[in-house]
């Protein structure tokens, strides 16, 4: 085979980037969307319109909104941290990026196939406690540091449960790669050989504690506009306000798609026969986006003492019993349970 | 593999600097971030190594959990670093001096350090090369089917000292309100609201 300019260093180098480019685009023009789906299906349950105005059905809202926070003023409190201040955002924002890296959208179509991409995904949605912090921090006011402190313990706790969640998973499958945890999932029943089955209680702890790990109602306590007015977003204004809000929502769409790889198999189609593919894998994440937005419609705000209950005294306990059950279960072969030669 | 080299100059580069910084920073939280810049930069020479498995965990572990608390302790304390720092030029000689006495035992020690037939042989045998495995099966191969009991050990040692600081920080005090959040949750309509017809100018 004659080399092309693919192959040298410096190809693969570009080769690479236009793919990170390529996800990035594409992930925030549908967050734009997302966005607008997000205020539409809250607007609908409360009996509102919600956004009807840019465009038609008020489609482009969320450009006009973005072009409104980037010409906005850039407001800096002048007893502020004024490094860390900005630098806050911008990890927020990145690190809800850089996620996107080891997910596979469909077989094969992924930027990084990492050996240990599920501990990536664990290990990146774990520093995203930083951004809340320092933006609570350098603000250098009562509300935000109040704020950055209660999503830094929310955030650790139910980290704690998600991990062991995923470790239940890992059993399962033998690997701690993303495509071959959703190729395990491929069997002859179509939608009943992805793990939600096998998995189920685990499901549900997981959409909950997602809910808790993206401070999202009803554990949005880090911004609780009752009581701490916006949390750690109050003296932030304009673009910089712009990347917090971006890489939240990045990061729900990041758990929605983390919850269809790891239990409704990624890009699997759920009838046999069917072609998988990339739009199968979108469908899920739209759906659990929708399971989202409606329990922020829907479900009443947590008290702070309750949620830290929730965490350690109810799922903490509940996922590390799984992963003892899962593992044993493994161990006997149990149909659906155990997607490795046992003993192998 | 240019790019590689590249790589790890720039991940030790910034993994000196940071180190240099935590120590040099004014702002104690200011050195906290750096601390945590130091540890993502080992993590990334860790990748550089091709042991993934152990850069994920130190990312987990250090930056996601105990530099979290480190920073939490931080943010907190209400020292006046300025009054500490104060004394910094009378101090100077003697932590130089401390520290030039190390250095000359660290380069000491490891000058005439040599590796016996028997400890590289039986460094060797265990472990297996990273061509076959990735090195998660091996890490996994090594702990729990090697080493299990000296594994479970550590455990043991681990869950003895956590239920030792419980123990020690543990304390019953009289007179304190605790809540009982079964009572709470337990608690019905009936118990606590009722609808009484108020009669005009009487009050309840």
């Amino acid at each position: 085979m004659e080399t092309t300019f693919f192959d040298s260093g410096f190809g693969q180098f570009t080769v690479i980037l236009a793919q990170c480019l390529a996800v990035v685009v594409s992930l925030l023009l549908s967050l734009a969307f997302l966005l607008y789906m997000d205020r539409k299906v809250w607007a609908a349950v409360q009996l509102r319109r919600g956004p009807n105005v840019v465009g038609p059905f008020g489609l482009l809202q969320s450009f006009a909104d973005f072009l409104k926070f980037v010409v906005k003023e850039v407001v800096i409190p002048a007893g502020a941290d004024r490094a860390v201040y900005l630098l806050a955002p911008l990890i927020s924002f990145v690190l809800a990026s850089v996620a996107w890296a080891v997910i596979p959208f469909a077989d094969g179509w992924v930027v990084s196939d990492l050996n240990v991409g599920i501990l990536y995904i664990f290990a990146i949605s774990s520093l995203g406690v930083y951004g809340v912090i320092m933006g609570g921090w350098a603000s250098n006011s009562k509300y935000p540091f109040l704020g950055g402190l209660r999503s830094a313990a929310q955030m650790v706790s139910y980290e704690v449960s998600i991990g062991l969640i995923i470790v239940g998973v890992m059993i399962s499958t033998g690997s701690l790669n993303l495509s071959e945890i959703v190729r395990a999932q491929d069997g002859a029943y179509g939608l009943f050989s992805w793990y939600w089955l096998p998995h189920l209680p685990m499901v549900v702890l997981f959409f909950v504690s997602a809910l808790a790990e993206t401070n999202r109602p009803p554990f949005d306590l880090p911004e609780a506009e009752s009581e701490l007015v916006a949390g750690y977003q109050v003296e932030y204004s304009s673009t910089p306000y712009l990347l917090f809000m971006i890489g939240e929502y990045m990061a729900i769409v990041m758990m929605c798609a983390l919850i269809t790889t790891l239990f409704f198999g990624g890009w699997l189609s759920p009838i046999p026969g069917l072609p998988d593919g990339v739009l199968w894998f979108t469908l899920k994440v739209v759906a659990f986006f929708f399971l989202f937005a409606m329990v922020k419609a829907i479900v009443p705000r947590y008290r702070y003492d309750q949620l830290m209950r929730l965490g350690w005294k109810v799922f903490l306990p509940m996922s590390l019993a799984w992963v003892v059950i899962a593992a044993t279960l493994a161990k006997l072969d149990v149909p659906g349970y155990a997607r490795w030669a046992v003993g192998g | 593999m240019a790019i590689a080299a590249l790589a790890f100059y720039v991940f030790a580069a910034v993994a000196v600097a940071s180190g240099l910084m935590v120590t040099l920073a004014r702002n104690p939280v200011h050195s906290v971030l750096w601390l945590i810049l130091a540890f993502f930069s080992t993590a990334g020479l860790f990748v550089l190594l091709g042991a993934e498995f152990v850069a994920m965990l130190l990312v987990i572990v250090y930056v996601g959990a105990v530099a979290v608390l480190f920073l939490f302790v931080v943010m907190m304390l209400d020292v006046d670093f300025a009054a500490l720092k104060s004394g910094f030029v009378e101090n100077m000689p003697f932590g130089l001096l401390i520290g030039a006495v190390l250095l000359t035992e660290i380069v000491l020690a490891v000058g005439v350090w040599q590796f016996g037939d028997a400890a590289v042989a039986s460094r060797a045998a265990v472990s297996p090369t990273p061509d076959e495995v990735s090195n998660t099966v091996a890490l996994g191969r090594l702990i729990y089917d090697d080493y299990l009991h000296l594994f479970q050990l550590a455990g043991m040692v681990l869950f003895v000292a956590m239920v030792g600081a419980i123990v020690l920080t543990l304390r019953k005090r009289e007179g304190v309100k605790r809540q009982d959040v079964l009572a709470q949750m337990y608690r019905t309509r009936e118990q606590s609201v009722e609808l009484r017809d108020v009669k005009p100018g009487q009050g309840v």
